[in-house]
């Protein structure tokens, strides 16, 4: 009976519009701050910065960006992968034509790119819907990574047609390139998550976010009581690219130091991001951060559990993740599309009312 | 009350009617070969509430999409506050001030009946982007001033128990009470109503006409609206259109419009020529 609302009454619309009403989950939202950005990167090492967490919190800020155009304003994207490959090719081009210029700078550079030409390719929004929107983000997708492979100039006419990384310091420490120490890594990757997941926040409970919702939920009603659906999607394709945009630039930077783009943002990582966002939950949040943790860690328990603790084969882990995978997409598809998120909210629900339930 | 003069009248029950808010002139709308409206011409007062009646397929709906600007009509002119009105989307129609409600609910079944209102007043929000995406003094102050404003909707309605319920999972009669509220939220001069009461046992009628009433009133709110239960209609509306076949047969006060022998034919269904 700790866990309640009761007592905990609202006194203003301000209040009850917080984003944790109930100060326990306030709480224990201070709590995992203090320890992301207070312990976390005192005891880090390099493999749980580069198994785990560094791609946890790049895939939660990817997640989010699809969550907004999928989760909250209803337009379906399979093209995830490819604009993460903007975002990388802008932050390569620009830390190597503007080298001194900071690298955060940069990192939101490519973001703004990849919102204008999210932008660009959402256009077709505005006259096809669903699955036909979905097929033309797919060729978004390809065309993309057709268009990194075939132009020299976005690699610099490297002879592998590989982009790498030079080494970028933000407050004195390298952050990008062999010398960058895991603590740095993970910090840049978790200040951009932090101030991202905040944004996305708020512009998902104020009246943007509720036009997206309205266009998701009955674009018809919605341009009736007065959303101008031009504005609404198209906004909705420049924050979502942005945020992916980010992604894109801090995975090929921080996270991979070298990239090939049909390796590196092909279309299984269109299809991750969406997986993510089915399995944490559509129109949320905590449920994009929830997705990708799920999906980054679920691989490297099962490979510690099967290979290294059963002595199972690599491919057979491989395998069952899988089918893991693909039976948690389906169940979630079919029982609960507001994902993980939805299941968190239920189970704090009977714990609100426990051992009370009527 | 056919020819009103053009200071206005105050009605019987001590409601002021004022001059012409809303003129439609000889309104033709086809779809292909089907003609939905057939050269039609009214007008609504300010303050007035107009029904529009018929039997199905009448036109009623097609009539009212014409002033909402979700069709544009072939021919005709629409006159709103003294001014031609252009062909307009319909979110350009919303900022006019003209709100609606649709005869088949068109709620927003993933968000909760305080967003679902809360959304009505978008036009009433300027705060800019970055304001929205900081969450900084002018946001945050439009969004409690604005939700303010949609409590006093919530109290007005008898909502207020299902303020942070997702309307997906609401009853009929009580979204169609959402979808009311979602209008006024706008605050609209000219509020459109398409069949505000179909489906309704008796008591949800009464407490719906309770609040069309309330609304006429206490906001000065001009309302037209279609609706099919002739009880109702006579006892809460000023004037009647009435149209059969996308054609105008009829068009006064309630107690001309029953007198009228081509709408007694019309509703007794006999047979057209
Ligand atoms: N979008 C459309 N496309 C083609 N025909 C249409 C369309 N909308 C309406 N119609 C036709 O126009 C005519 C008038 O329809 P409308 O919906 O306006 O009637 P109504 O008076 O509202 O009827 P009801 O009482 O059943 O709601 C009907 O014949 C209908 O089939
Ligand atoms: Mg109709």
């Amino acid at each position: 009976m700790i866990y309640r609302e009761a007592g905990d009454f609202k006194t203003g619309y301000r209040e009850d519009g917080q984003t944790f009403p109930i100060k326990l989950d306030r709480w224990a939202y201070y709590g995992v701050l203090a320890v992301a950005f207070g312990i976390i990167p005192f005891v880090i090492n390099d493999y749980w910065a580069s198994a785990v967490l560094v791609p946890f919190l790049i895939y939660a800020i990817a997640a989010m960006g699809l969550n907004i155009l999928t989760g909250y304003a209803g337009q379906v994207s399979l093209g995830t992968g490819g604009f993460m490959a903007v975002g990388a090719y802008a932050v390569y081009k620009l830390m190597t034509a503007f080298p001194d210029v900071n690298i955060v700078i940069h990192i939101l550079l490519a973001g703004f790119v990849t919102a204008f030409v999210g932008m660009l390719f959402g256009l077709p929004s505005l006259r096809i819907k669903g699955f036909y929107l979905a097929v033309a983000t797919l060729a978004a997708q390809f065309f993309l990574v057709w268009l990194f492979n075939k132009v020299p100039w976005f690699y610099n006419y490297s002879a592998s047609g590989q982009i790498t990384a030079p080494e970028r310091t933000f407050l004195g420490e390298a952050v990008t390139g062999p010398a960058s120490s895991a603590p740095a890594k993970y910090l840049i990757c978790l200040g951009f998550a932090f101030v991202l997941a905040w944004l996305a926040r708020n512009l998902t409970r104020g009246m943007l976010g509720r036009k997206w919702m309205a266009i998701r939920d009955m674009d018809i009603a919605a341009e009736i009581i007065g959303v101008n659906p031009l504005g609404a999607k198209l906004s909705a394709f420049a924050i979502s690219s942005f945020f992916i945009g980010v992604a894109g630039a801090l995975l090929f930077a921080v996270y991979l130091g070298a990239a090939e783009v049909g390796e590196a943002f092909g279309i299984n990582k269109s299809f991750l991001v969406l997986f993510m966002i089915i399995i944490g939950g559509l129109g949320s949040i905590f449920g994009s951060f929830a997705g990708a943790a799920f999906l980054v860690l679920l691989p490297v328990l099962l490979k510690n559990l099967l290979v290294g603790s059963l002595g199972w084969p690599t491919d057979l882990a491989a395998h069952l993740e899988l089918m893991i995978v693909g039976a948690l997409i389906v169940f979630f598809l079919i029982v609960e599309p507001h994902g993980l998120a939805r299941l968190w909210a239920l189970a704090k629900d009977k714990l609100r009312l426990w051992p009370f339930p009527h | 009350m056919a020819s009103v003069p053009e200071e206005g009248v105050v009605t019987p029950d001590g409601r002021q009617i004022g001059g012409v808010l809303m003129e439609m002139k000889n309104i033709t709308l086809r779809f292909g070969g089907v003609v939905a409206v057939k050269d039609i011409s009214f007008d609504i007062r300010k303050g007035e509430i107009r029904a529009i009646i018929g039997p199905n397929g009448a036109g009623k709906s097609s009539m009212l999409n014409v002033i909402s600007g979700f069709y544009n009509p072939q021919e005709g002119e629409v006159w709103f506050k003294g001014y031609r009105r252009g062909p307009m989307k319909p979110y350009e129609v919303a900022r006019l001030g003209i709100a609606r409600t649709f005869q088949n609910i068109a709620l927003f079944d993933g968000m909760t009946v305080l967003d679902n209102i809360m959304t009505g007043r978008l036009n009433k929000m300027r705060s800019g982007f970055l304001a929205q995406a900081l969450w900084w003094g002018a946001a945050e102050r439009e969004e409690i001033e604005n939700r303010a404003q949609v409590e006093k909707i919530i109290d007005f309605l008898e909502i207020q128990n299902i303020r942070k319920t997702p309307v997906g999972r609401l009853p009929y009669g009580l979204k169609k009470r959402v979808e009311l509220a979602r209008a006024l939220a706008a605050e609209p001069q000219l509020l459109l109503l398409d069949e505000p009461m179909a489906g309704m046992n008796v008591e949800e009628k009464e407490d719906m006409s309770r609040f069309i009433l309330d609304v006429n009133d206490e906001f000065g709110t001009t309302i037209a609206l279609i609706e099919h239960d002739m009880g109702v209609v006579m006892d809460i509306s000023d004037r009647v259109v009435v149209m059969d076949y996308g054609r105008k047969i009829g068009d006064g006060t309630p107690a001309e419009v029953r007198g009228n022998q081509e709408v007694i034919d019309a509703y007794l269904g006999v047979a057209h020529d």
